[in-house]
């Protein structure tokens, strides 16, 4: 079971996981990763932006490395865009497999190629004013484990 | 007809515009030239990236956009 979406409005990760998991019987793990906007910082705002003819086909992409890369049953990968506020969920990763270490790798995988190589573009608002969000190298770092 | 130039992220703010329209045929001079000194500054680092007619460039600097082609100009990305 894949499913792979770009959202433009806030979802509910448990629900997606939920049907998720059902939709994946006989596994015997399934790993999931949820990123939130930080609510214990002064960010008031954050937003996402994308660009269509590539962002959307670009996690297909990514989809189909995790599936060839790892012994998969099921993938989930969401990805919001647009304006959200602390608290919010950002990206929702879920991996279901036979064995435990497939998804839990499959899950990093995945964040480390959606936080340093997908084509999204954040920027997040303090005291009213929007700055531009550049990678840190740490995620390249993190990014260059799986070459 | 023309290529439209769409500025992605930061370079959206550069521009000070989310796309413009150039009259096609578009090479990498051409647009370079039609940026402005800031995006062109920008599009000359090796860390952005061009898409044109939604592929990814292996090489921006031979870009061939024809009237009707949409070029992209992607600067780092950060997801997540």
């Amino acid at each position: 079971m894949r499913d792979v979406r770009l959202l433009t409005e806030a979802f509910d990760p448990s629900a997606l996981v939920g049907a998720f998991t059902t939709a994946n019987p006989g596994l015997g793990g399934v790993c999931t990763f949820v990123g939130e906007v930080r609510s214990d910082t002064d960010v008031e705002a954050l937003e996402l932006s994308h660009y269509a003819p590539l962002t959307l086909p670009s996690m297909g992409e990514l989809a189909d490395n995790a599936f060839a890369r790892f012994d998969l049953m099921g993938l989930l990968m969401i990805h919001r865009v647009g304006q959200m506020h602390p608290g919010d969920p950002i990206v929702c990763v879920s991996a279901a497999a036979r064995h435990r270490r497939a998804a839990i790798d499959a899950v990093d995988f995945c964040m480390d190629h959606l936080k340093a190589a997908a084509w999204f573009w954040k920027r997040e608002k303090r005291d009213g004013e929007w700055n531009w969000i550049e990678p840190r190298s740490d995620d390249y770092a993190d990014l260059a484990r799986w070459a | 007809m023309a290529v439209t130039v769409i500025f992605l992220g930061p370079l959206r703010d550069l521009a000070e515009s989310e796309s413009i329209e150039v009259a096609g045929p578009l090479n990498w001079e051409g647009l370079l030239a039609a940026v402005g000194p800031e995006v062109s500054d920008q599009l000359q680092q090796e860390r952005v990236n061009v898409a044109c007619a939604g592929e990814v460039l292996s090489d921006k600097t031979a870009l061939n956009a024809e009237d009707g082609d949409e070029v992209a100009l992607l600067p780092p990305v950060s997801g997540g």
